[in-house]
């Protein structure tokens, strides 16, 4: 098989927090290969964010290794780096949030040219921008609007156009669409896919939503308190799935169809704690009705069950 | 039971602010009876809240405006009632929950003064009774007695919106207005929550209207079916009519090609181009004529009509026959 674009190797980030510490990422092990898009999902503290940011080096790991073709670049040196970043890109949920309010459309595109000097001149500066804005369907009369003028959807294609404008391989998607309503959030997907597949890029699509996930991945890692727990490809994620968190997670999607109300849900009780000093074992044990002794025994390590399908359970 | 008690007509409600003139509600009308639960759908700047904040007659002073219609609510129009009764309807019989629950609490008292205060305030329970019954009302909304003494913010997100919850029935109200009570929370939280509310509404037989841009949740959940964009329901009718094959208004089939499926392959979604208008400065003629595939020479001049057939209405000249 090809050489993964990215891949990570026991990669570890903990918080020390006044009440212990925190295993955010914890032990994480994943690979993409290039033009693919590995979608990361769980819920809200599980972990996907900082692992994001790991991968891109915005954050420090405590532990384990970033590989980018094969090199690890939690070695890479300062100026190393700063070439590297070019490539590894990320898009932000919140475009707002992320856009600086004062500047012009251009001016926040622009922005990426000036603190990178010497990828184009000045002269060229402007008609780049004009061409990634069309590229991300921004029209041109946008030029020198505010972000506050401006919708969401339409805010994160500025967010996706400075994403794009260093033309990166790899692109952190860190729930580019879910502040964003259904009709809209179905034009940024399109626009990314399609994207994709005209530059070949390669996606790390974290979300909490997994019909999103869906269609938009090649292959999902499901994530609990900071570990990956479940690791198929797409289809067979949600045609087989076998964790019972992922399959948790599954049924409690509401389904918009009828009989929706008829549908025997498995519903899991309790909540998402914090991984703050976490004892041995499954994570997902104290709210799982399949537990036994032998969760909270040892570690439990990914395993491959049937080819690619990997899962980190005691039932398998 | 059907005994159709809160029916809104022609309500339209407008923003009057300094700079603008902002027509959040065109002329809506829909009905509940006891016992059903009503789903409005729409995106954002439908005109959701602004329909839910009209009924509890909540709207921003000074700037929201009620320009036109009514909401008889058990036979009284509410538009016509002062402030001393509304309140009094406010607490007693129609409850409200927001989506962010800290609207609704108070973070220098315990969830357990919270329960208390909004039981002493609607008579529900003697004096002496208060404190068993606050322990009861937690129970029944699956939060551990033993958590009275606690504060707000010694709660987690989907706790917050079981104490919201647990005020909002204390007072036994016939109405519940849920607006995205569950949109702020994780899925697994969801589907516990939707779960809970699910089973008090029936064993309470209260109506409710539950406000969402989830058709997932409206499917789970509801009776009936209200569709908003800007401002107008464009188009309602049963949970059957709704979400079976038939004629439907162009923005519901967008809406529901834009959801990604669970079921099917990876493809492309088919989004409903361009944006919802801005209400400043709303289109003549039919409101989602710039979006929609189907549009017609007299969708950019007259507004449509409602077509109705059986349980089911759409505002679109598509069926004007
Ligand atoms: N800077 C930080 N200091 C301490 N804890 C943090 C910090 N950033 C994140 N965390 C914690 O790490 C865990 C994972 O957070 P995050 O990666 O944001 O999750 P997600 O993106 O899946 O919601 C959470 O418990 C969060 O509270
Ligand atoms: N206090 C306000 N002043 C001015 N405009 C408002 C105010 N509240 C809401 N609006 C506007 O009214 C329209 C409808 O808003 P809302 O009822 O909140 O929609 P929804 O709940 O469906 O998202 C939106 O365009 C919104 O910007
Ligand atoms: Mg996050
Ligand atoms: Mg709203």
């Amino acid at each position: 098989m090809s050489q993964p674009l990215i891949q990570t190797k026991n990669l570890k980030k903990y918080f020390n927090t006044s009440k212990g510490l925190l295993h955010a990422v914890d032990n994480v092990n994943l690979s993409i290969n290039k033009g693919k898009t590995l979608g990361v999902v769980g819920e809200s503290g599980c972990g996907k964010s900082t692992l994001g940011r790991v991968v891109l080096r915005l954050l420090d790991a405590t532990e384990g290794e970033v590989l980018y073709k094969g090199d690890n670049i939690l070695e890479y040196g300062k100026k190393d780096m700063k070439e590297l970043k070019k490539k590894l890109q990320i898009i932000f949920q919140d475009p707002y949030a992320s856009l600086n309010p004062r500047m012009t459309v251009a001016q926040i595109i622009e922005e990426v040219f000036i603190v990178n000097k010497g990828i184009i001149s000045k002269k060229q500066m402007r008609n780049r921008t004009k061409e990634l804005m069309e590229t991300v369907g921004l029209a041109n009369r946008l030029i020198n609007a505010y972000p506050h003028e401006l919708d969401g959807g339409r805010r994160q294609r500025i967010g996706v156009a400075r994403a794009l404008a260093l033309e990166p391989d790899f692109i952190v998607c860190d729930e580019p669409v879910s502040a964003l309503d259904v009709s809209i959030q179905a034009q940024i997907l399109n626009l990314m896919m399609d994207l994709q597949e005209e530059k070949n890029l390669t996606y790390m699509f974290i979300t909490h939503d997994l019909s999103v996930v869906k269609h938009i991945s090649n292959e999902i890692a499901v994530m609990y308190l900071g570990q990956c727990v479940e690791k198929v490809s797409s289809d067979e994620l949600f045609q087989n799935p076998l964790h019972p968190y992922t399959k948790a997670l599954l049924s409690a999607i509401p389904i918009p169809e009828l009989g929706a109300k008829n549908r025997k849900r498995d519903i899991i009780e309790g909540e998402i704690t914090s991984p703050i000093n976490p004892k041995p074992g499954c994570r997902f044990s104290a709210r799982c009705k399949y537990s036994t002794s032998k969760c909270s025994a040892n570690d439990i390590p990914l395993k491959e069950v049937s080819k690619g399908h990997y899962v980190a359970c005691v039932l398998y | 039971m059907s005994e159709k008690f809160l029916e809104i007509k022609d309500l339209a409600v407008t923003y009057e602010t300094d700079e603008e003139n902002v027509n959040a509600v065109n002329s809506i009308s829909f009905s509940l009876n006891k016992g059903e639960t009503l789903g409005i759908v729409g995106e954002t700047g439908a005109g959701k809240t602004t329909t839910a904040l009209s009924i509890m007659q909540l709207l921003p002073k000074e700037v929201g405006k009620i320009k036109n219609g009514s909401i008889i609510f058990n036979d009284e129009n509410l538009l016509e009632k002062n402030s001393h009764y509304l309140r009094q309807i406010r607490g007693e019989k129609i409850s409200m929950i927001f989506q962010d629950p800290m609207t609704s609490l108070n973070p220098v008292l315990t969830v357990g003064e919270q329960i208390g205060e909004a039981l002493e305030l609607h008579n529900k329970a003697k004096k002496e009774n208060i404190n068993q019954r606050v322990g009861e009302i937690m129970e029944l909304v699956g939060i551990p007695a033993a958590r009275k003494s606690e504060y707000p913010h010694q709660f987690s997100g989907g706790m917050k919106q079981r104490v919201v919850i647990a005020i909002a029935l204390a007072c036994e109200p016939e109405l519940i207005i849920a607006d995205e009570p569950t949109t702020a929370l994780d899925v697994t939280i969801q589907a516990q929550v939707l779960d809970l509310m699910d089973e008090l509404k029936n064993t309470l037989n209260t109506s409710m209207i539950m406000i969402t841009h989830d058709l997932g949740i409206v499917a789970q959940t509801c009776d009936k079916v209200a569709i908003m964009y800007a401002g107008e329901i464009i188009e309602s009718g049963t949970l059957e009519d709704i979400f079976s094959e038939g004629n439907h208004h162009p923005y519901t089939v967008g809406l529901f090609n834009s959801i990604p499926k669970l079921n099917d392959k990876k493809t492309r979604l088919e989004p409903i181009d361009g944006l919802m208008p801005d209400p400043t400065n709303l289109p003549k003629g039919c409101k989602f004529h710039p979006r929609c595939l189907h549009c017609m020479k007299k969708c950019k001049m007259e507004e449509p009509k409602v077509y109705k057939k059986g349980t089911k209405t759409i505002r679109c000249h598509l069926y004007d026959n």
